[in-house]
């Protein structure tokens, strides 16, 4: 019914260093119990994304960015909706556009193309520092993990006091 | 020595196909030289990493090979390790093996032809364009999309890298409820692939021969998915424990990943083997809609394989459908499959074609040798073939439309470099 639907999503890879971040982030945040209705992993991959937060109110995705020049353990916090869309994903873009290529702009692009973004899309984006082949985080990018897990809690009750019947 | 004059044409990426590598054409005069199909990505070393672990390992460990087919990796590892336990899984279990192989093909096959495939005969860059263009077609292809991952997730117990699977059967299983809801969602997936087939059919497909020889697995009964006996379209069948005899790896300077002939020559695996070599054998129903979508008993065609795809999202909806109404659950989620040394042999069809595992076990159950030959690995030799083939009277077109047209001709094989590789240039090298 009119039931407020929170979705947090990471996307990453813990097996290249500081693509991991979210996957740091999403066990802090089920560790902690965060009350949502999806709290997952996600490869990234465009279809799955909007499969996962379709339909959502609220949907949080936890990502990690490379950012030139970067300040690793930054955090970026974006919100997008269908009116406020990121610039088109594919305008300067030459990278490889496989399943495996396509990112989180471009999931967003084609969710919006096709009326598949949540109400509200919150992305936190946190800089990281060494993305090649190995597992731990740079010692940067550990400390902000306890600063993300804060913004997506500190979003999620917000969006929960806020809400509708809640 | 003759003027010479050289050509260079570097395109960043080629799109759309999973994976990265690179394609280099040497061209000369009116002749082309060469091609080669690079992958340059770092050999991964899976045969290497698996020596040692337990013999319960391989399927978890093998289906991180790949996040489009992990399921073709855990099907594959489960019959080469109970082959060489001596253990046949059979009866309902077996069939939910293939239900949950029939979501992958749902889910691998509706991907690559909605947002990998369908755009070049559309005219359109990407799936994007796609999108904004069509929005309900592009709804449709997602949908019916969804419907494979949701039997993955149900039978998998999870989307990506399902781990529910293990050497007998499974770790749970499904329940009634959840079957009964795979069935609704299976009622719209089957009139969307119907639909999809349908749509594929009315694209224009530029002509293009597959000279080479083609291998997949054949059932006496079916089409096969998750079993049958490896047989060439010259070659005929032979048995599994005879593929790396018939199945020659080999390295290649250009690439880290191997390639492989069938009996010294190039061949080809896949949707267009399988269909050249099994189609008669599908259902009458399913027959008789590809035939209303052109599709014959045989295609050699690559550029048609979009219809063969197509034709068998809709025949695995209708394999899932007849599964789940026949279901009868089993008495475990699992036979025991004891250790044994020996060695033991699988092969399924994973969508983009056949994928070879083999164990050598211990009394222990330790791995001390696995062999994995995925089907994009086969497929490199036939694919630089073809291109070879498909390049040389178009040599009169401009370097970017003749860039295109070759990705255009690697998509049709839906490489999933990814098992190797993570990226694709192409360079043209006229000189």
């Amino acid at each position: 019914m009119d039931e407020y639907r929170i979705v947090v999503i990471g996307v990453g890879n813990e097996y290249r260093h500081d693509d991991g971040v979210a996957v740091a982030v999403l066990a802090e945040l089920a560790a902690e119990g965060l009350a949502t209705d999806r709290l997952t992993l996600c490869d990234g991959e465009p279809t799955r994304l909007m499969e996962l937060w379709e339909g959502a109110d609220l949907a949080v995705v936890v990502d990690a960015v490379h950012s030139h020049p970067g300040e690793p353990g930054r955090i970026h916090q974006v919100t997008v909706d269908a009116d406020h869309l990121l610039a088109d994903p594919l305008a300067d873009d030459d990278a490889a556009v496989g399943t495996h290529g396509l990112g989180l702009g471009h999931a967003v692009a084609l969710a919006a193309a096709l009326a598949k973004l949540p109400r509200e899309l919150l992305i936190v984006a946190v800089e990281g520092a060494d993305f090649s082949i190995g597992e731990g985080l740079s010692p940067a990018v550990a400390d902000a993990v306890p600063r993300a897990v804060a913004e997506v809690r500190r979003a999620v009750d917000e969006r929960q006091a806020d809400a509708p019947g809640q | 020595m003759t003027h010479r004059t050289g050509r260079l044409l570097t395109v960043g990426a080629l799109a759309r196909v999973e994976g990265e590598g690179a394609l280099h054409v040497s061209v000369r005069g009116d002749r082309v030289e060469a091609v080669r199909l690079e992958i340059y990505e770092p050999p991964r070393y899976f045969e290497a990493l698996l020596r040692g672990r337990t013999y319960a390992e391989p399927p978890d460990l093998t289906s991180r090979i790949c996040g489009i087919c992990p399921v073709a990796y855990q099907m594959s590892a489960c019959r080469a390790i109970e082959d060489a336990c001596g253990i046949v899984v059979d009866g309902q279990l077996a069939q939910l093996r293939r239900l949950l192989y029939c979501g992958e093909w749902i889910e691998s096959h509706t991907l690559h032809v909605y947002l990998l495939h369908a755009p070049d005969f559309l005219h359109l860059p990407d799936a994007l364009a796609l999108a904004r263009t069509d929005a309900a077609l592009l709804q449709r292809g997602l949908r019916l999309k969804k419907a494979g991952n949701e039997i993955v997730e149900v039978l998998g117990g999870r989307a990506i890298h399902p781990v529910n699977v293990r050497l007998g059967g499974f770790h749970r299983l499904p329940t009634r409820a959840e079957l009964d809801h795979l069935a609704t969602v299976l009622r719209q997936a089957r009139t969307d692939a119907e639909d999809t087939l349908g749509w594929v059919a009315g694209f224009e497909f530029p002509p293009l021969t597959v000279q080479h020889e083609l291998l997949a697995l054949t059932e006496p009964d079916g089409y096969a998915i998750d079993s049958g006996t490896p047989t060439g379209a010259l070659a005929g069948p032979f048995p599994l424990r005879d593929f790396e005899h018939r199945v020659r790896e080999h390295q290649v300077p250009h690439s880290t990943a191997l390639h492989a002939t069938l009996d010294g020559q190039a061949h080809l695996t896949g949707p267009l083997a399988r269909w050249n070599l099994g189609s008669e054998r599908l259902p009458a129903e399913i027959r008789a809609l590809a035939a209303q979508a052109g599709l014959g008993p045989r295609c050699v065609n690559p550029f048609r394989s979009i219809v063969v795809r197509a034709a068998e999202v809709l025949w695995a909806v209708t394999e899932a459908q007849r599964i789940i109404e026949q279901y009868e659950p089993p008495p475990a989620p699992a036979v025991p499959v004891p250790p044994h040394a020996g060695t033991g042999y699988g092969a399924t069809e994973a969508p983009r074609g056949l994928l070879y595992h083999r164990y050598d076990l211990d009394e222990a159950g330790f791995v001390r040798r696995a062999v994995i030959v995925p089907p994009t690995a086969q497929n490199q030799t036939a694919i630089e073939a073809d291109l070879l083939a498909f390049v040389e009277p178009r040599l009169h077109l401009d370097d970017a439309e003749l860039t295109r047209q070759c990705e255009r001709v690697i998509r049709n094989y839906d490489p999933c470099i990814s098992c190797a590789a993570h990226f694709l240039t192409l360079t043209v090298d006229r000189s």
